[in-house]
C-alpha cells in the first residue's frame, strides 16, 4: 500500500508525548468492530488530535448515538455518553449549553447523523453550538447487518437493497454548510495523518464543526459490493474517490470528476449560541 | 403573610414557580399546546438567574437536551403534550436505564393522534406508566389545583433527585389554564432535595454501585468521567451480556420506586371517614367530584373522595383500604377507564362503576352526583 498522502507536518511540538493508553480505557478492550474496520483509525486520530489540541481528559466529553461508530465512547477516558439511535446532538446540546467549559465532541455515524437524525444535525449546525461532529460515514448500518444508508451510492448492493440502491446520497459536508455549521470538512481512514490534523483544527475551532469521515466497511458494504478486502476499499473509495482542496485547482477536470473533496471546505466566523446566550439573553434578561 | 407574595395565575404559570423554587436551572423542549406557557415562562425567568433555556427542533430533541443538562448536574426540566410526551416515550425509558433525574410535565389535552389541542383530557395514565418499551420504574404526580401544580411541581423534582429517575407531572388542560389565586412560598418553607453527589475518589466511583439502593451521580465535568449508555450494564456503566448482572440492576431500577411507594405516595381524602360510597378521581374531574360529594352530604349520603396526587406507582393499599369500607368506588376520569381498571384491580369488596367523557368536555358535579345516588 502507498503511503498516506496529505503530507501533513505537526506545526509545533507537543511537549507530553502522546501515549493512547492515556486516552483509552485499557480495559474495555477489545473493540467490537470487524477486522478491516476503519473505525479504529479514525478513533487513533480523534485520540492524537484531542492531545495535540492539549485537552484536559476531565474537560471532554464524547458523546455517541446507536451504531458501530457511536460505541467509540466506551473505549475512551473521557466523561462519555452512549445515547439513543440519532439523539446524540440532542444530548451534547444540551451537556455543552448547561456547562460551556466542556469540550464536547460528537461521534455518529452516516445512518445515525443524517437518516434517524437528520432534523438534529440541521438545527446543530443552524445554532453554531461549539460541538465537534465527527459522522463515520461508511455507507452502511452496519450494527443491524448491512443495509442501505443515506450515503449508499446509488446502484450498489445492500441487504435491504438486492436490486441496487435507487436513493440518492447525501452529502454531509453540503448539508453541513447549508445548515450554518461554521466549520465543515472531510477526511477519510486512509489520509490517516491529514484526518488528524483535520479533526484537531475542527475541535480549536469555536461553533460547530462537522468532519465527514469516509471509511470503510469490508464486512457488510464490501462483501455485497464486490471488494477483494478492506485495503481494496481503502484504495478504491477513501484514496482514489476523493480529491484533496489543495490540489484541486492544479487538476485537469477529469481528474477532479466525480470525486469527493477533502480537507476543510468551509471555515468561517459565526457567533456561537453558548456565546450568544450569554452576551445576548442573559445580560438582556438580568437587566430587565 | 406578605401580601407581595399572592399572585393571581395560571396553573402553568405556577408549574413554572415550582420549578424555580425547586432549582430547576435548565429547560429544553417544543412548543405544544396546552402547555406552551411553561416553556414561554421558563424562557423568561432562567436567563434572569443564570439559568438555561432552550427551544429544541423537536419533542425528541428537547427531552434528550434536558437529560444531557441534568448529566452536567442541573436540575432540568421538559414540558409538553399527550402527542409531544408519545414521540419523549424512548427518552424517557433512556433515564430510567440510565438513571438520570428529569421532571417531564405532561398537560394532557384531547386525543388520540392531534386530537383536541385545546380541550382537556386524562388520557395518558397508562402512558404516563406504560408508554416506554421494556419494564421500568414509574412516577406521576397528579396535581389538581394551581398552588398544588406549584408545590406538586417542587415534589416532582424532589421525588427525581431523591430517586435518581424520571417523574412525570401529569395535569389536565382545565387545570393547566385555570387561573386561581395561590400564595408563592417562602424560601425554606418547602422542602428541596437535591441528588446525591459521589464523595469518594473518580477511581473509586461507579455510577450504578449495587451497594446503594441509589447510587450517587457524578455532574460530567468534575473528575469522575464515567459512562452513561442505554445498553444494560454493570454498576461502572459499561454494556454487559451477562444475564444475572442484567436482571438484577432492571430489578434495582424497579425497587427504588417499589421499596419507596410510601414516601412516594401521597393522598387527599375528604369526607370519607364515616363514607360507604367513595369517588376516586384526579386534576379538574376531582374537583368536580368534591362538589359532588359535598352535594351528595347535603342529600344525605355518606359519600367521600380520594383524590391520589400520585398516581404511579398505583396507590394501592389506600384503594384496597377504602374497597373494604366502602359499597362502591366511582371513578369519574376523562378517558375511557384507564384508573377505573386499576382501582377494579386492587378493589377487595366494592363495586367499581366508572364515569367516562372522551368528548373535551369536563365531567361535571351533577353526573357524578347522579352515579352516587344509585347507591346510597
Amino acid at each position: 500500500m502507498s503511503s498516506p498522502t496529505g503530507g501533513v507536518v505537526k506545526k509545533e511540538k507537543v511537549s507530553v508525548p502522546f501515549d493512547y493508553n492515556k486516552y483509552l480505557r485499557p480495559n474495555k478492550l477489545p473493540h467490537i468492530w470487524c477486522p478491516g474496520c476503519g473505525h479504529g483509525i479514525v478513533l487513533k486520530a480523534m485520540l492524537r488530535a484531542i492531545h495535540n489540541a492539549g485537552l484536559n481528559k476531565d474537560n471532554v466529553c464524547v458523546i455517541s448515538g446507536i451504531g458501530c461508530s457511536s460505541r467509540t465512547p466506551g473505549y475512551v477516558d473521557f466523561n462519555t455518553l452512549h445515547t439513543l439511535h440519532g439523539r446524540a446532538l440532542s444530548f451534547a446540546t444540551g451537556v455543552k449549553f448547561a456547562n460551556p467549559k466542556l469540550k464536547v465532541i460528537v461521534v455518529t455515524g452516516d445512518g445515525d447523523a443524517l437518516a434517524i437524525g437528520g432534523n438534529h444535525f440541521i438545527h446543530t449546525c443552524r445554532r453554531n453550538i461549539d460541538l465537534t461532529v465527527l459522522v463515520f460515514t461508511n455507507a452502511t448500518y452496519g450494527m443491524t447487518g448491512g443495509q442501505y444508508s443515506p450515503t449508499t451510492p446509488i446502484g450498489s448492493q445492500a441487504t435491504t437493497s438486492r436490486y441496487g440502491n435507487i436513493e440518492p446520497p447525501f452529502d454531509a459536508c453540503e448539508m453541513a454548510k447549508a445548515s450554518g455549521a461554521s466549520f465543515v470538512a472531510r477526511g477519510t481512514a486512509y489520509h490517516t495523518l491529514e484526518l488528524e490534523k483535520t479533526i484537531q483544527e475542527a475541535l480549536e475551532h469555536k461553533g460547530t464543526s462537522v468532519v465527514d469521515i469516509i471509511d470503510a466497511c469490508p464486512t457488510y458494504f464490501g462483501r455485497m459490493n464486490k471488494f477483494k478486502g478492506a485495503s481494496q476499499m481503502m484504495e478504491e473509495i477513501e484514496k482514489d474517490k476523493t480529491v484533496s482542496v489543495k490540489q484541486v485547482d492544479k487538476l485537469p477536470p477529469e481528474k477532479v470528476q466525480g470525486k469527493m473533496l477533502r480537507g476543510v471546505l468551509h471555515k468561517v466566523d459565526r457567533p456561537e449560541y453558548c456565546e450568544q446566550y450569554e452576551t445576548l439573553v442573559m445580560e438582556k434578561a438580568k437587566a430587565k | 403573610m406578605a401580601d407581595k407574595k399572592k399572585k393571581f395565575m395560571q396553573g402553568n404559570e405556577a408549574c413554572v414557580e415550582g420549578a424555580l423554587y425547586a432549582g430547576c436551572m435548565f429547560y429544553a423542549g417544543y412548543p405544544i399546546t396546552p402547555s406552551t406557557e411553561i416553556a414561554e415562562g421558563m424562557s423568561v425567568r432562567l436567563p434572569k438567574i443564570g439559568g438555561k433555556f432552550i427551544q429544541m427542533e423537536d419533542e425528541i430533541g428537547g427531552i434528550a437536551a434536558a437529560l444531557g443538562g441534568s448529566l452536567t448536574g442541573l436540575k432540568s426540566l421538559t414540558a409538553t403534550s399527550g402527542p409531544g410526551f408519545s414521540l419523549k416515550q424512548e427518552c424517557i425509558g433512556y433515564a430510567c436505564l440510565a438513571e438520570i433525574p428529569l421532571v417531564i410535565v405532561n398537560v394532557m389535552r384531547g386525543g388520540p393522534s392531534t386530537g383536541y389541542p385545546t380541550g382537556p383530557s386524562q388520557a395518558d395514565i397508562m402512558q404516563a406508566k406504560w408508554g416506554t418499551h421494556g419494564d421500568h420504574p414509574a412516577i406521576s404526580i397528579t396535581p389538581a389545583y394551581v398552588q398544588e401544580i406549584l408545590t406538586e411541581t417542587v415534589r416532582a423534582f424532589n421525588l427525581a433527585e431523591k430517586y435518581r429517575t424520571p417523574v412525570v407531572v401529569l395535569y389536565d388542560e382545565i387545570v393547566g389554564h385555570m387561573r386561581e389565586p395561590i400564595v408563592i412560598p417562602e424560601k425554606g418553607e418547602l422542602e428541596v432535595i437535591d441528588r446525591v453527589k459521589p464523595d469518594c475518589k473518580p477511581e473509586d466511583y461507579f455510577p450504578y454501585d449495587d451497594k446503594y439502593e441509589i447510587p450517587p451521580l457524578a455532574p460530567f465535568g468534575k473528575g469522575y468521567r464515567f459512562h452513561v449508555t442505554g445498553l444494560n450494564h454493570k454498576k461502572d456503566g459499561f454494556p454487559t451480556n451477562d444475564s444475572k448482572i442484567i436482571e438484577e440492576n432492571n430489578l434495582r431500577i424497579m425497587r427504588k420506586v417499589e421499596n419507596h411507594k410510601d414516601d412516594i405516595w401521597k393522598n387527599d381524602e375528604f369526607m370519607l371517614g364515616d363514607a360507604e360510597v367513595a369517588v376516586f378521581s384526579i386534576g379538574s374531574t376531582a374537583r368536580s367530584a368534591r362538589f359532588a360529594v359535598k352535594q351528595a352530604r347535603e342529600a344525605g349520603i355518606k359519600a367521600g373522595l380520594l383524590r391520589p396526587l400520585t398516581i404511579w406507582p398505583f396507590p394501592d393499599k389506600a384503594v384496597t383500604e377504602l374497597s373494604k369500607k366502602v359499597k362502591a368506588i366511582i371513578v369519574p376520569e376523562m378517558n375511557l377507564g384507564q384508573m377505573a381498571l386499576e382501582v377494579q384491580r386492587v378493589s377487595k369488596k366494592a363495586e367499581v362503576a366508572g364515569i367516562h367523557r372522551v368528548d373535551g368536555e369536563p365531567i361535571n358535579p351533577a353526573q357524578i352526583f347522579e352515579q352516587i345516588k344509585r347507591f346510597k
